[in-house]
């Protein structure tokens, strides 16, 4: 019993097992509805072909997308966050050290002055 | 008998079997690389053993004292000492035994993983040599009860993993991002070493309990205690002092990046331990606690803003690193805002704790996993750009399952084990600052959408021409990514057993300094 104890969490909790039996009773509802779709479906014909308004499907491996293509409209929204963020990472050791020195001045004024 | 005499020793044997393996593994590799090999695992595999082992003692027995050199191991304070303990003493309480677990059962499967990662590369004696040094290092850190002792490993565990950040010498970059650990960690350490300093000045002594009861919170107390924090802070990767960390993340092996993650976590350790073993209640708990989420919810925002347009794969990582670091931050910080009230701690300090805490091994899990995945990859393709990537998943299906299990865990996604810690601080920090909490579930969408870009680049897609031959990660590399993805899954399922058994003592040993301070000096 100890095992499949929940985890409280103070204001709630969490018990992963539950989930899981949720996941399969959804799994099983799904699969039951897919089991009564269109049974006329054949593979590797015209039915599996996109269309692309008639144009002739392009090859596969020249239609994959890089990882630097995605998100691009969420780091051009943030440009103004980014342009300033990014700059500051500058690969220099002396600025590296700088960042240590200020970040330990601020926290030693801050305790010294709270104490 | 020799079973008891283990179990009596275990703590010294910790750190002995990695550190007589290390320094014997050059002359045994004289023999053949595949004794060496043996050597090395052997040596892990005892190590891990003895962590797990201790771990038992602990949380079965309560904190294990051991006196280096004494006539009875328990016997921390000799007659004629005045009431100082004056030789070595190893103080392993429940927090010091999940530091421990964390770093054997991380060490032995990076170190399966590295028998088929390397093998094609020149000094494995040295790398192995290193790395179990590494090991011993870590170890110590956790396991020691006293100051300069934790300085002396912190040097060790920096040494060692700066040789092997630098092990791939053919790449200049890595070099670079050596010396750039190297430096700030000498650094790091030497003010660690100043305020190691204060202390023996000020307190004529170095045992962390020693130290603890007779804490004034002076003036030198407050510049000692900012020192050890930001020091501390800068080799866990807390923003702002971040910056070495996705150069020598990205630069070393992927199995090193694995346990230089642990070494974070090892930094962060003692963090944890100067602030609530070491000062305690005598503290200004809320300046600090507030210092440490503020370093908790910039490290978390800026982590993952900034993996999201990396286009390496482990300096990507080496950012969500950062980022997860900050959450055990906060948690642990809001636990020590309000360590002073007892019934805000009842009500959610606690719970905070131990969500930061239960997010320390969880991390080294699941994070140990995706580097070792991104290693796999690096292994099989040669390059960590994500835009040279595509369609892996048709040739990798193995790596690439244990990498949808490290990514859904790091996303905080159902059952995985990032879920229940996270949830437990999204809760709890919810009732100590509501805004705290939708930071660390809005970083947490963040982190999801990152790795959906990193799954997609990596594995999905068509078969790209180039990677047609590309075949799956060798047999040992997936038993050391098998290892980590299934305490993934095991914790995930059941955190209720780790957090009553591991985690929970773990926080209770932190906040109880009287119990650290009474288990060394015995009521003194």
């Amino acid at each position: 019993m100890d095992l499949i104890a929940s985890l409280y969490t103070g204001s709630g909790y969490w018990n992963p097992l539950v989930w899981l039996i949720a996941i399969v009773v959804v799994v099983v509802i799904v699969y039951l509805i897919w089991s009564r779709g269109e049974s006329g479906y054949k593979k590797g014909t015209l039915q599996t072909t996109p269309f692309i308004s008639g144009n002739p499907e392009p090859e596969k491996s020249g239609v994959h997308i890089p990882g630097g293509n995605l998100y691009w409209g969420y780091t051009e929204a943030l440009k103004g966050y980014y342009s300033r963020l990014v700059p500051l990472h500058t690969g220099r050791l002396n600025d590296y050290l700088l960042w240590y020195l200020g970040v330990t001045a601020i926290i030693m004024v801050v305790v010294v002055v709270t104490a | 008998m020799i079973t008891d005499a283990i179990i009596a020793n275990s703590p010294a044997l910790l750190v002995m079997i990695p550190l007589i393996a290390a320094f014997a593994c050059p002359f045994i590799g004289r023999i053949s690389p595949a004794v060496r090999n043996i050597w090395v695992v052997g040596a892990m595999v005892l190590t891990a053993a003895m962590a797990l082992l201790l771990a038992g003692e602990v949380l079965s027995g309560g904190t294990v004292v051991y006196t280096f050199g004494a006539s009875a191991a328990g016997m921390s304070i000799p007659p004629d000492s005045g009431g100082i303990p004056v030789r070595i003493v190893f103080t392993v309480d429940a927090m010091s035994a999940l530091m421990q677990i964390i770093g054997g059962v991380t060490g032995l499967a990076v170190i399966l993983y590295s028998i088929a990662s390397d093998r094609r590369h020149t000094g494995l004696e040295s790398y192995y040599t290193l790395y179990l040094l590494m090991i011993a290092g870590v170890m110590g850190m956790v396991s020691t009860g006293d100051l300069f002792n934790f300085f002396v490993f912190l040097e060790i565990l920096s040494i060692a993993s700066a040789g092997l950040i630098a092990y791939r010498i053919d790449r200049g970059v890595a070099v670079e991002a050596a010396v750039k650990y190297f430096v700030l960690s000498t650094i790091g350490a030497m003010v660690i070493l100043v305020a190691i300093g204060i202390f023996y000045g000020e307190y004529d002594a170095l045992n962390i309990a020693v130290i603890a009861s007779r804490m004034q919170f002076t003036l030198l107390d407050q510049v000692a205690l900012v020192l050890m924090i930001a020091a501390l802070g800068m080799k866990c990767g807390a923003v702002p002092m971040h910056f070495w960390t996705p150069d020598a993340y990205s630069m070393a092996p992927s199995s090193i990046t694995a346990m230089l993650v642990v070494a974070s976590q090892a930094s962060l350790y003692g963090l944890f331990r100067v602030v609530f073993t070491l000062y305690n209640v005598t503290l200004n708990a809320a300046t600090v606690g507030w210092i440490i989420i503020v370093l908790g919810v910039l490290s978390m925002v800026v982590g993952v803003t900034m993996a999201i347009p990396q286009k390496d794969v482990k300096r990507l990582m080496a950012y969500h690193a950062i980022s997860q670091t900050g959450y055990m931050l906060l948690g642990v910080g809001v636990g020590l805002a309000v360590l002073g009230n007892q019934s805000l701690l009842d009500a959610f300090g606690y719970v905070a704790m131990e969500g930061g805490i239960f997010h320390i091994i969880n991390h080294a899990m699941y994070k140990g996993l995706l580097f070792l995945t991104a290693g796999a990859i690096f292994y099989r393709i040669g390059t960590r750009n994500l835009n040279r990537m595509g369609g892996l998943g048709h040739n990798m299906k193995y790596t690439m399952v244990f990498f949808v299990i490290g990514a859904l865990a790091i996303a905080g996604i159902p059952p995985f084990n990032g879920f229940a810690s996270k949830l437990m601080i999204y809760e709890s920090v919810f009732m100590f600052n509501p805004i705290l909490s939708i930071i660390a579930m809005v970083v947490s969408i963040l982190t999801l959408a990152s790795f959906v870009k990193v799954f997609h680049s990596i594995f999905m897609g068509p078969r790209l021409p180039e990677y047609a031959d590309v075949k799956e990660a060798p047999a040992p590399m997936l038993i050391g990514m098998g290892i980590l993805a299934v305490v993934v899954v095991l914790f995930g399922l059941f955190p209720g057993v780790v957090v009553d058994h591991l985690i929970e003592p773990a926080a209770q040993a932190l906040v109880n300094q009287g119990a650290y301070i009474s288990a060394v000096m015995g009521g003194v």
